[in-house]
C-alpha cells in the first residue's frame, strides 16, 4: 500500500515525486511508457519563462513566476543544466510595441523583476543578429533555459533515491475506489495507494475521467522545432519571442543549455494523441519566421527536427484540484508548465496538508543528486584521477558530444534506469550530437545489450516494438 | 615532443605514416579512436580497392591490411582506442585513453586524417514520424558487417552515394528487399560501376529526381511516401507513392569531420567543409597537414593514399627545415569545377590538381589559364560530381604563374 501514487512520469509527475519525497511517505511513480520523460516533457522549448505571459491572478501566472525562481535553486541540487539567459519578445510594429506594454504591466502585476521595454539601439547591442525589422522587445532578465528532460529524470531519481519506486510500462486502464483510497490497475497488475495525483499529461482527461471527474478535456497541440548544430548555439544569447497571439508565443530562437540553437514551435491544434509527425508546412513555418526575427542563422547546419504535443487543458488555465479528497489533478500543464513544474509540485504538496494529510519531514531526505555530466564538467586532473579508478572514463564511445563509455555505463545502472538507446541519449547526450548516433548507436547497443542482459538484436530505440535490429546475419554470431 | 603527430589511422593516416618514415622521419605517433587501425576500410568488404595503387582488386580490410602491415614492419607508434580532443595552432595534441588518461604532446608537425561522417537523416527536416528503423547507410554496414545483425528486412534507400548502392547490395545479399533507391539530384553520386554492380545487377530500381516526402510508422518504420522533384528539387504532390517498408537507409553525403581543425584554427573551405591547402596539403597553419576525406571526400581509398603520401613527405620536409622558395597561387574554379584540391600552389614543382564538377557535363574541355595564358586544355568525353578528376601541372607552367584559373567549355 503506498501513500502517494503519481501517474505520469513527466516534469511535473517527477517535480511531484521529488517533492513527496522531502516527506515520510511510500511513493508510486506510474508511467506507461518504457522510459520516463516520454510525453511533452522530451520535446519543448526548453524555456524557463520569467512569468509576464498569463493572465493576471491565474495558476499559470502565480506558479510561472514562482517555479522561475525555484528553477536555479533546484537545478543545482538535481544537477541539471541551467542558465539564466534572459529573453526577449521582439516587436515590429506599433501595435506590437502596444502588446509589449501591456506585457510588461502584466508581468510587473505578476510579480516578475526587472522587465524592461528597450529600443533598436540598445537591442542591437545585446544581440546583435536580431532582424533590422525589428524595432523594441521586452526584456526579461529572470528567463532562463534549462535541459528540461534532465529535470524529470533527476527529479525522478533523486525521489527514487530517497525511497520512491518507479513502474515503467504500467499504462493505467482502471481507477477504483477502496476502503482506504485507491486501487489502480493496468492489463497486467495493480497497486494500492491512499492518494493519486493524477500528471499524465495528455491523457489526465482520461485518468480523471476514471474516477467520474469528465470536468475538463485536454487536446494535443503539436509543436514542431528544428535543432541546429552546436556551431550556431551562439547566433543569439537570449531566447527570442516574437509578440504573442492566441495561439501562444509563436515560433522562437533559442540557444539550449547544451549550446546547440533551437527553432520553433509550431502551433497546430490536433486531434490524435499519439500523432508526432512533423509536417512540410511546420518546416516552412519555422524557416520563414525564423528569417523574419534573426538574421544569420545556419540552417544548413541542422542535426535534427522534431515534433512535441502540449497538453492544452479545457479552461486556459493549468487545472490543478483535488476532484474528491485523495484525488489530484495536475492536467491542462502546457507552457509555461514546465517553469512552473517545481512551484506545481510545492502548490500540490500544500493542497495534500489543507486536505489534512499528515506530512512528516523525512529527516534523511537527501535533496541533491550527482549531474550525469559530473565526468565532463570535471577539471583535467579530476578527469584523470576518475580514468585511474575507471578506465572506461578513458574511452569516448559518442565523438560528437565527448561522452565516454564510462558515463554510459553509469547512466545505464543508475535510477532510472534507461532500457533503450533514447533513454541512454537523453540522459547521458551519447547520439545526441551532429551524427545522431551514426558511429556510436552500434556500440551504445552492445552496451545496453549487455548491461540490461538483453540480446543484442532485442536492444530498441524507445520500448515497445522499436527494434534496432530484427535478426542475425547469415552466419551471423550473437554477440 | 614528438617530430609528428597523425590524427587518425584510417588509410589516410596510414599511408602519411608511412610515407614520412620512409622519408626519414621516424619518430612518429599515430592516434586512432578505434581499437584497431584501418578507419571506415573495416566495414567495407566489398572489393574494389586498390585497382590504381595496387592494380588488384581487395576488399577494404584487405587494402587496409597492406598498410597496417608495414606500419607494424616499421614499428611505428600507435595508440589506439584513443579520441583526440583538441589540437592547438601550436601544434599541442591533447587526447585521451583508457590507459594515458587525458595527455598532451607538443609535436613538430601534425597531420589531420581524421576522415569524413555521413550526414545523418536529422539534416534533412523530413516530414513524418521519428521511428526505429532509420539509419545512414554506414551505420546499417556497420551492423551487418561487423556486428552481424540485419537491421531490417524491406528497404528503402534515399539518396545514391557509393555507400548506399553498396548497402543496397549488401542488403540483398542478406536476404532483405531493396524496393527502391530514390536520389534527389537527376544523376547518381555514386560511381558508375557500383550502380551498374550493386543495383542493375540485383534489379533495384534506381529513381532519380525523387526524394522521401513523409516517414510512417509509431515505434518501427512500416513506410515511406516517396514523390519525383521537379527542377527545383520541389516534390511534385501529384506524384507521390507509398512503399511499405520497415527500413530507410540515408547516403545523402559525407562531411569532412574537421572539428579539429577547427580548434587548430585551420582555415576552412566553405565547399568542401575541409582544409584550405597547398600543393603539398599544408594547411594555412604552417606545420599543420591534411588530407584524406577530412580534407576532401574521395571516392577511391587509392586516391587518399595517394594524397596522404603527399602529406606525409611534405611533413618530414617541414620537420626537417627544407624552405623552398616559396610562392602564392591561388586557384580559382568556374563553378562548373566546383573545387580544386590544392586551392593555392606555394612551390613551383609538378602538381597534380584533383577537382570535382558541380552537374554532369558531356563533350567538355578542362582548361586552366593564367590570365591570357592557356596553361592546359584537357578534352573530356563525360564528367561527372561522383567521379573526382585530376590533372598535372608542370613546373614550367607554374613559372611566371600569377593566378590559376580552372574552367569546364562545353561545346
Amino acid at each position: 500500500m503506498y501513500d502517494i501514487t503519481i501517474i505520469g512520469a513527466g516534469v511535473v509527475g517527477g517535480m511531484v515525486a521529488r517533492t513527496l519525497s522531502k516527506y515520510k511517505l511510500k511513493i508510486c511513480i506510474l508511467e506507461g511508457q518504457n522510459d520516463v520523460a516520454m510525453g511533452a516533457t522530451k520535446a519543448n522549448s526548453a524555456i524557463v519563462h520569467a512569468g509576464f505571459d498569463a493572465k493576471e491572478g491565474s495558476l499559470k501566472a502565480l506558479l510561472n513566476v514562482r517555479g522561475c525562481k525555484m528553477m536555479e535553486s533546484v537545478c543545482s541540487e538535481l544537477g541539471v543544466s541551467y542558465k539564466k539567459n534572459g529573453s526577449l519578445v521582439v516587436g515590429f510594429d506599433d501595435n506590437d510595441r502596444a502588446t509589449l506594454n501591456e506585457l510588461l504591466a502584466r508581468g510587473i502585476t505578476n510579480g516578475v523583476e526587472d522587465l524592461q521595454l528597450l529600443e533598436k539601439e540598445e537591442l542591437k547591442k545585446l544581440e546583435p543578429n536580431l532582424s533590422d525589422n525589428v524595432i523594441c522587445a521586452l526584456y526579461a532578465p529572470t528567463a532562463g533555459i534549462v535541459c528540461p528532460y534532465t529535470l524529470a529524470i533527476q527529479a525522478i531519481g533523486n525521489a527514487m533515491d530517497n525511497g520512491a519506486e518507479l513502474k515503467c510500462n504500467f499504462e493505467v486502464s482502471c481507477i477504483e475506489k477502496t476502503e482506504n483510497g485507491y486501487r489502480i490497475s493496468s492489463d497486467n497488475e495493480s497497486v494500492d495507494t491512499r492518494i493519486v495525483i493524477n500528471c499524465a499529461g495528455l491523457y489526465s482527461d482520461k485518468i480523471a475521467g476514471m474516477i467520474g471527474d469528465n470536468s475538463f478535456d485536454v487536446h494535443p497541440r503539436r509543436g514542431e522545432y528544428i535543432l541546429l548544430d552546436k556551431e550556431c548555439g551562439d547566433t543569439v544569447a537570449c531566447t527570442i519571442f516574437r509578440t504573442p497571439s492566441k495561439m501562444g508565443k509563436g515560433i522562437l530562437v533559442t540557444p539550449t543549455v547544451h549550446g546547440n540553437l533551437l527553432l520553433g514551435p509550431t502551433s497546430f491544434d490536433i486531434e490524435d494523441k499519439e500523432d508526432k509527425d512533423t509536417t512540410a508546412e511546420g518546416f516552412a513555418k519555422i524557416l520563414g519566421n525564423t528569417h523574419e526575427t534573426v538574421s544569420g542563422v545556419q540552417l544548413n547546419k541542422t542535426i535534427t527536427s522534431f515534433c512535441g504535443l502540449r497538453s492544452v487543458g479545457s479552461t486556459g488555465d493549468f487545472i490543478i484540484n483535488s476532484p474528491e479528497k485523495g484525488f489530484i489533478n495536475a492536467a491542462g500543464i502546457e507552457s509555461p508548465g514546465l517553469t512552473s513544474a517545481p512551484a506545481i509540485a510545492e502548490y500540490i504538496a500544500d493542497m495534500l496538508k489543507d486536505e489534512g494529510f499528515e506530512l512528516e519531514a523525512n529527516p534523511e531526505f537527501n535533496p541533491t543528486r550527482k549531474s550525469y555530466h559530473a565526468f565532463g564538467d570535471a577539471s583535467m586532473e579530476e578527469q584523470n584521477e576518475m580514468i585511474k579508478a575507471n578506465p572506461a572514463y578513458g574511452k569516448i564511445v559518442c565523438r560528437c558530444e565527448g561522452i565516454t563509455e564510462g558515463e554510459i555505463v553509469d547512466a545505464i545502472r543508475r535510477n532510472p534506469q534507461p532500457h533503450d538507446l533514447d533513454g541512454v541519449k537523453r540522459r547521458t547526450r551519447a547520439q545526441m550530437g551532429r551524427c545522431q548516433g551514426g558511429f556510436c548507436g552500434p556500440y551504445i547497443t552492445e552496451l545496453l545489450s549487455k548491461e540490461l542482459g538483453i540480446p543484442y538484436e532485442g536492444v530498441t530505440k524507445f520500448g515497445g516494438d522499436s527494434l534496432v535490429n530484427v535478426e542475425l546475419t547469415k552466419g551471423g554470431q550473437a554477440q | 615532443m614528438r617530430d609528428l603527430v597523425i590524427i587518425g589511422g584510417g588509410p589516410a593516416g596510414m599511408s602519411a605514416a608511412i610515407a614520412a618514415y620512409e622519408n626519414g622521419v621516424k619518430d612518429i605517433l599515430i592516434l586512432e579512436r578505434d581499437e584497431s587501425l584501418g578507419g571506415i576500410l573495416q566495414q567495407c568488404i566489398h572489393n574494389g580497392f586498390g585497382l590504381h595503387k595496387f592494380g588488384e582488386e581487395l576488399t577494404g580490410p584487405e587494402y587496409a591490411w597492406k598498410y597496417e602491415a608495414k606500419v607494424r614492419e616499421l614499428g611505428i607508434e600507435c595508440k589506439l582506442n584513443t579520441m583526440v580532443l583538441d589540437v592547438s595552432e601550436d601544434k599541442v595534441v591533447t587526447a585521451t585513453n583508457s590507459e594515458d588518461g587525458i595527455f598532451q604532446i607538443q609535436a613538430k608537425a601534425v597531420i589531420l586524417a581524421m576522415g569524413c561522417r555521413e550526414r545523418s537523416k536529422g539534416a534533412l527536416n523530413i516530414a513524418g514520424s521519428r521511428p526505429a528503423g532509420i539509419y545512414s547507410a554506414g551505420t546499417a554496414q556497420k551492423f551487418v558487417n561487423m556486428k552481424g545483425y540485419l537491421p531490417g528486412k524491406n528497404v528503402v534507400i534515399l539518396g545514391s552515394g557509393d555507400i548506399g548502392l553498396i548497402m543496397a547490395r549488401r542488403m540483398t545479399l542478406e536476404g532483405a528487399k531493396v524496393h527502391a533507391v530514390c536520389e534527389l539530384m537527376p544523376y547518381s553520386g555514386g560511381l558508375a560501376r557500383n550502380i551498374e554492380q550493386c543495383l542493375n545487377d540485383f534489379n533495384i530500381p534506381l529513381k532519380l529526381s525523387h526524394t522521401i516526402v513523409k516517414i510512417h510508422g509509431k515505434q518501427r518504420v512500416e513506410g515511406v511516401t516517396i514523390a519525383k522533384v521537379d527542377e527545383n528539387r520541389r516534390p511534385i504532390k501529384e506524384t507521390e507513392e507509398y512503399i511499405a517498408c520497415d527500413t530507410i537507409l540515408f547516403s545523402v553525403g559525407l562531411i569532412p569531420e574537421n572539428e579539429l581543425s577547427k580548434s587548430a584554427n585551420v582555415e576552412l573551405s566553405g565547399i568542401t567543409s575541409g582544409a584550405v591547402v597547398d600543393q603539398d596539403r599544408q594547411t594555412s597553419v604552417e606545420g599543420i597537414f591534411s588530407c584524406g576525406n577530412v580534407l576532401h571526400v574521395h571516392d577511391l581509398v587509392d586516391y587518399v593514399s595517394e594524397e596522404a603520401e603527399i602529406a606525409g613527405k611534405a611533413a618530414v620536409e617541414y620537420i626537417n627545415g627544407n624552405k623552398d622558395e616559396s610562392v602564392s597561387i591561388p586557384v580559382k574554379t568556374d563553378g562548373k569545377i566546383r573545387y580544386t584540391v590544392p586551392q593555392i600552389i606555394t612551390k613551383k614543382k609538378d602538381v597534380s590538381v584533383y577537382f570535382r564538377v558541380s552537374n554532369i557535363y558531356k563533350n567538355v574541355t578542362v582548361k586552366v589559364t593564367d590570365g591570357e595564358n592557356v596553361l592546359l586544355s584537357k578534352k573530356r568525353v563525360k564528367v561527372a560530381p561522383g567521379e573526382m578528376e585530376s590533372v598535372t601541372l608542370k613546373k614550367e607552367m607554374l613559372e611566371n604563374a600569377k593566378e590559376l584559373y580552372f574552367s569546364l567549355e562545353e561545346k
